[in-house]
């Protein structure tokens, strides 16, 4: 593929490697133990994909990794930084003192922050701005937070919109596009951001089936340029030839994982056999 | 009827709504605003004490006579020792009057933007305030235009009452008329029809502004 083929050059910085390691993570809410010691690893230029049951946790999981949920406990460490210690940091955040308290609580912030600038997020339902053109929701991030000049964040934007087939929807409004292009705006506003780690959270799952081909080609072809992404999906096919490794997720902990031709064709452990086989014939 | 005292009146009634009566209420709608925005936040705060205030508030503004609040100002505060001038007194009366009508609008505008509009903008990297400010508002902008014009429009007959304190404002004017020509059934008849006209060219501006908001949105 020549590079005038790419959809977006994933941002400069080492190509191998590991980018995020996850060890531990706890989250509950309420009394609902949610997710109960979740390990993670993630290579550069690897896609991890993250299947299982509904209510696993594979959604908060996901949104640890952005910032917008903060776990109990746990380590999670991105290359480059941030280094959280999630238990150090509610312990600080629930000390008695006030000024305790206070430090904690900036902390807390500023470790959700930096692990936000780090990823983006596509959403399940796409989430764009609804009072804002394709080309307006797209910059809103590179020139609002990341101060890159409007023209520059114009240009970029504009190449990104081509590469996914949407050049001629630049000046519309989200409800005037299809689902499927929607999901793809919502793809090009995540990579506008130029992050080390791409986040989908069942990006085809709100769609029409003859809508969900157009979104997974696309990240299809992201995944072959090089981008880190990890992926919640049910797309079972989609795991399988995309992603690089799998991870079953059940009762908030990581039952199995593997690359996906031993986790699809000769799973370990009985749950990962009963859970595939419930999607793949969902009549028997 | 008295045709020639209609004629002659006519100009000082409209003189003074678009003297009086309209800057006094896009002045006070103006701040209003401004007051009902800091009220509601107040009110979504996660802080117990900040909410309180915010709550305790708009059920002080609501729960008590505007005529009570306006003389509480004008005649109560004199007594002790504070003594404000009829306009400006006027506008602080019916800005804090509308901060707490318009605080529980924009409060239940900014709740009716969906959950996901916050996280986008915190994964393109936003701070809370930023998608408030970028995100939020505008989208709640657009579902209290017509309850805050229903309120904008409450206003400009409410400003009625600032002539019981003295202000000069249409009201006023027609009092002064139909006191000096006794001619009170003709005079403030047309006061009512020129208010009604106010009104219903701000209901025109409300539907055109509403159409303008609507644009993108799916119908
Ligand atoms: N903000 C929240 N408040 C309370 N409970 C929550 C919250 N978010 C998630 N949960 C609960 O946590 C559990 C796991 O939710 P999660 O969304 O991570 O599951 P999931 O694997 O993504 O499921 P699905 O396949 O249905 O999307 C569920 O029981 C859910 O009800
Ligand atoms: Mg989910």
């Amino acid at each position: 593929m020549s590079p005038t083929d790419r959809i977006a050059v994933p941002p400069p910085g080492p190509r191998s490697g590991t980018l995020l390691t996850a060890r531990g993570i706890q989250k509950s809410f309420g009394a609902n133990h949610v997710l109960r010691g979740v390990d993670l690893e993630v290579r550069r230029g690897e896609v991890v994909a993250l299947i299982g049951p509904s209510g696993s946790g594979k959604t908060t999981v996901l949104r640890s990794l952005n910032g917008l949920e903060t776990p109990d406990a746990g380590l999670l460490d991105l290359d480059g930084g941030p280094v959280v210690d999630f238990g150090a940091q509610a312990a600080a955040v629930g000390t008695r003192s006030w000024a305790g308290r206070r430090a904690g609580a900036r902390l807390a912030k500023l470790n959700r922050a930096a692990l936000r600038d780090r990823s983006a997020m596509v959403f399940q339902h796409h989430n764009l701005f609804p009072h804002r053109t394709v080309l307006e929701n797209v910059i809103e991030g590179p020139t609002q937070v990341q101060q890159i000049p409007r023209e520059t964040a114009i240009g970029e934007a504009e190449g990104l919109l081509a590469r996914v087939g949407l050049a001629d929807k630049r000046d519309a409004y989200p409800h005037e596009l299809s689902g499927g292009q929607q999901q793809r705006v919502g793809i090009v506003r995540a990579l506008a951001l130029q992050p080390d780690l791409l986040l989908f959270d069942e990006p085809t799952s709100a769609l029409d089936p003859e809508l969900v081909g157009e979104v997974l080609t696309v990240m299809k072809e992201l995944a072959d340029e090089g981008w880190t992404m990890v992926v919640v999906t049910h797309e079972l096919q989609f795991a399988r030839q995309v992603a690089t490794e799998v991870l079953f997720l059940d009762g908030g902990v990581v039952v199995e994982r593997g690359a996906p031709a031993q986790i699809f064709s000769n799973p370990a452990e009985e749950r990962t056999r009963r859970f595939l086989d419930r999607i793949l014939h969902p009549l028997d | 009827m008295d045709w020639q005292l209609i004629a002659d009146s006519f100009w000082p009634l409209l003189r003074g709504g678009l003297t009086g009566t309209i800057p006094l209420a896009l002045a006070s709608f103006a701040i209003g605003l401004v007051l009902a925005l800091l009220i509601a936040l107040l009110r979504l705060s996660p802080n117990r004490v900040l909410s309180w205030v915010g709550r305790a508030y708009v059920s002080l503004i609501r729960g008590t006579p505007l005529l009570v609040q306006l003389f509480v100002i004008f005649y109560g505060m004199p007594s002790i020792g504070i003594r404000l001038d009829p306009w400006p007194g006027a506008i602080i009366v019916f800005s804090m009057n509308v901060g707490g009508y318009a605080a529980e609008i924009v409060r239940a505008a900014i709740l009716s933007v969906p959950k996901g509009q916050w996280e986008a903008g915190w994964t393109v990297g936003m701070s809370p305030a930023r998608s408030l400010r970028r995100i939020i508002l505008p989208q709640a902008a657009r579902v209290s235009v017509p309850p805050l014009s229903n309120t904008f429009i409450s206003l400009v007959k409410d400003t009625s009452l600032a002539s019981l304190v003295l202000v000069t404002e249409m009201f006023r004017k027609a009092e002064e008329i139909a006191t000096f020509s006794s001619e009170f059934m003709t005079i403030y008849m047309e006061a009512a029809l020129i208010y009604w006209m106010f009104c219903t060219v701000l209901s025109a501006g409300q539907d055109a502004l509403e159409k303008r908001l609507d644009r993108y949105v799916a119908h």
